[in-house]
């Protein structure tokens, strides 16, 4: 025990000494956090829409005039050519076309069928149902207004059965940032503690205090012990930096506990450590340990869930993602934080995570060699 | 010297990396209190023999005893009896003068209060006293490797393994080195030195010259020189080496 002290405390030294990475350690999160929480975002507030009106009619005005209202849409230009449309499209100007044909008013005052063409821009194929869908949300709603209004009997026209409520749970207003702050944090912390310590056993092989360290009889398990707690305080500081930015710059709404969150931080982190510690005692040099931690980061944060939900994964990606602890610990931070999620509902997910917290530290400890 | 007590037996020590021979067939004991040279060329095995003495290393076969302990089975016992210091200079840069001994120190299982009156007195024997907190790499690097002299003395061992300990310091350093070196052993530390130095294989008490894995010669400079009716341990070297 005495000696994990002395370890210790020639590991913080060293940290604290180190002029260059403790901005990058303390400092650089906070920014990313910030940063990345307000870029990382699939909100729509906007989408440009030009409008070709070759019918000029009431009922086009009207529609244009609805456009117009809603904050959600900029009308980039009304003309009568497609071609010049097109053009605008191409210029990345516009995100939608709206084509209303001559006879379109006309059509529609006859109770004729009024055909309106719509071209949407689907290089991002999720905006582009997204928004597309909110463009005939418009005509749908003038439509259901115009049979109503001319009709004798009234809104009675329309035979409405099914009608749907809906009810935002967990994140009432659907907002964007209370989705991504957890996940952010999440990757954030990750990466701290994965690069810190897969550099951190290596370095010391280059600079050659290993050889002076295994000529000792310290145990392995102390060394390595000695080396992950550093990294344990560093990373629940970051963790925790993290949710006061959630909570005082952001305002997420934060209805679980905030120590069960530790809780499962303190097993994941001795997971994502211990992979760290692994990585190091595999590797010669400090470059070879970054190329490794760098190429496992970034399958850990493509498959895991952040960006993309892990439902709509392909299977393989879905089973792949249960060796990911990434993808674990975002799911239960946003359970935590936005469910409210108690030990309960999560304790499978810490099981898990404990499982590999096991598994790395006892591949790291067993791999650690003293003697070549 | 102490002729009849043995810290190291080694017999018909081998190691191969493939179907490289690094050492061949390797037997000699040391003596305790003895300062023993271990001398080749650049390659010819001895940082290898020493990683192996001192538990950095297997054996890929042969008898050896360190301080009375198997190198195959012990190693962690062997370690608490010697000290090591490498050529690869292994003091922690960032770190103070004081807080690399109390570092190892701590390792070695010394209370903090031994730790701190070790510190006082090594230092005043090496005369830094005034660069206690000092970071370590601000230090010139004689300094530095009279510390890590000191401080791979630390627990006290019986043995301690130096590889190529004075490289590339001048040679008022060296000189002061190896009165360290002196002192050590009339405390009763056995001293297993290596080096290319021909001077410094003169203050030995025993040598042993390594030939591309063997060990070529061992015994006194004098009886060496002798030997090969050389004028110095330079001569009687080339004659080897050659």
């Amino acid at each position: 025990m005495r000696t994990i002290r002395y370890i210790l405390q020639k590991e913080f030294l060293q940290i604290f000494r180190n002029k260059g990475m403790l901005p990058i350690i303390f400092i650089l999160p906070v920014i990313q956090l910030c940063v990345l929480t307000f870029a990382a975002t699939y909100d729509m507030k906007n989408t440009n829409i030009y409008i070709v009106d070759k019918d000029v009619s009431k009922h086009t005005q009207e529609i244009i005039g609805k456009f117009e209202n809603s904050s959600f849409f900029t009308i980039t230009g009304i003309g009568f050519s497609e071609a010049i449309a097109e053009d605008e499209f191409l210029k990345d100007r516009t995100d939608a076309i709206l084509v209303f044909n001559k006879g379109f008013g006309n059509n529609l005052d006859k109770r004729e069928d009024a055909p309106v063409q719509l071209l949407v821009n689907s290089i991002d194929a999720r905006a582009a149902s997204l928004f597309g869908m909110y463009i005939v949300e418009v005509l749908q709603e003038y439509n259901t207004k115009v049979i109503t209004t001319n009709s004798p009997v009234g809104k009675s026209a329309l035979s409405q059965r099914i009608t749907t409520s809906y009810n935002h749970f967990y994140n009432p207003e659907m907002d964007y940032i209370s989705y991504m702050l957890p996940g952010i944090l999440v990757i954030l912390v990750t990466v701290i503690g994965l690069f810190l310590s897969a550099m951190n056993v290596v370095r010391e092989r280059e600079i050659g205090t290993i050889e002076q360290i295994n000529v000792t009889p310290i145990k392995k398990y102390q060394f390595l012990i000695g080396k992950l707690i550093p990294f344990i305080v560093i990373g629940f500081f970051e963790l925790g930096v993290g949710l006061l930015v959630a909570g005082f710059i952001f305002k997420i709404p934060f209805l679980g506990s905030a120590w069960l969150i530790y809780l499962v931080a303190s097993v994941y982190l001795l997971t994502i450590l211990g992979l760290g510690l692994f990585i190091s005692t595999q590797t010669e040099t400090q470059q070879q340990a970054m190329f490794i931690a760098w190429f496992i980061m970034v399958i850990f944060i493509m498959m895991s869930g952040l960006f993309t939900p892990v439902e709509s994964m392909p299977e393989w990606g879905q089973k792949l993602n249960i060796i990911n602890p990434v993808a674990y610990f975002i799911k239960v931070i946003r359970m935590i934080m936005m469910k409210g999620s108690g030990f309960h509902d999560i304790k499978q997910y810490i099981g898990v995570l404990l499982v590999y917290a096991v598994c790395a530290i006892s591949f790291a400890v067993n791999r650690y060699r003293k003697v070549a | 010297m102490d002729q009849e007590t043995k810290v190291i037996k080694v017999r018909n020590m081998y190691k191969k990396f493939g179907d490289f021979i690094a050492n061949d067939d390797l037997s000699f004991d040391v003596f305790k209190g003895e300062i023993f040279g271990f001398l080749g060329a650049n390659g010819a095995g001895k940082t290898t023999a020493i990683r192996i003495l001192c538990g950095l290393s297997y054996p890929t076969s042969g008898e050896i005893e360190v301080a009375g302990f198997n190198v195959y089975k012990q190693r962690e016992l062997l370690k608490r009896k010697i000290g090591y210091m490498s050529q690869k200079f292994s003091l922690y840069e960032d770190l103070t003068v004081y807080e690399n001994i109390r570092f190892y120190g701590g390792i070695y299982g010394l209370p903090l209060k031994e730790i701190k009156r070790k510190a006082t007195d090594l230092l005043q024997r090496l005369n830094l006293e005034a660069v206690r907190d000092t970071r370590i790499g601000e230090l010139p690097l004689g300094w530095k490797q009279k510390l890590a002299f000191s401080v791979a003395l630390i627990h006290e061992p019986e043995i301690i393994f130096l590889d190529e300990p004075t490289g590339g310091v001048d040679p008022i350093t060296r000189r002061q080195f190896w009165d360290l070196i002196y002192e050590a052993a009339k405390s009763g530390v056995t001293i297993f030195v290596t080096t290319h130095y021909m001077d410094e294989a003169e203050y030995c008490d025993r040598i042993s010259i390594m030939v591309d894995g063997k060990i070529e010669a061992l015994d006194t400079p004098d009886h060496l020189k002798e030997q090969f009716n050389a004028e110095t341990m330079n001569d009687v070297f080339l004659r080897l080496a050659r």
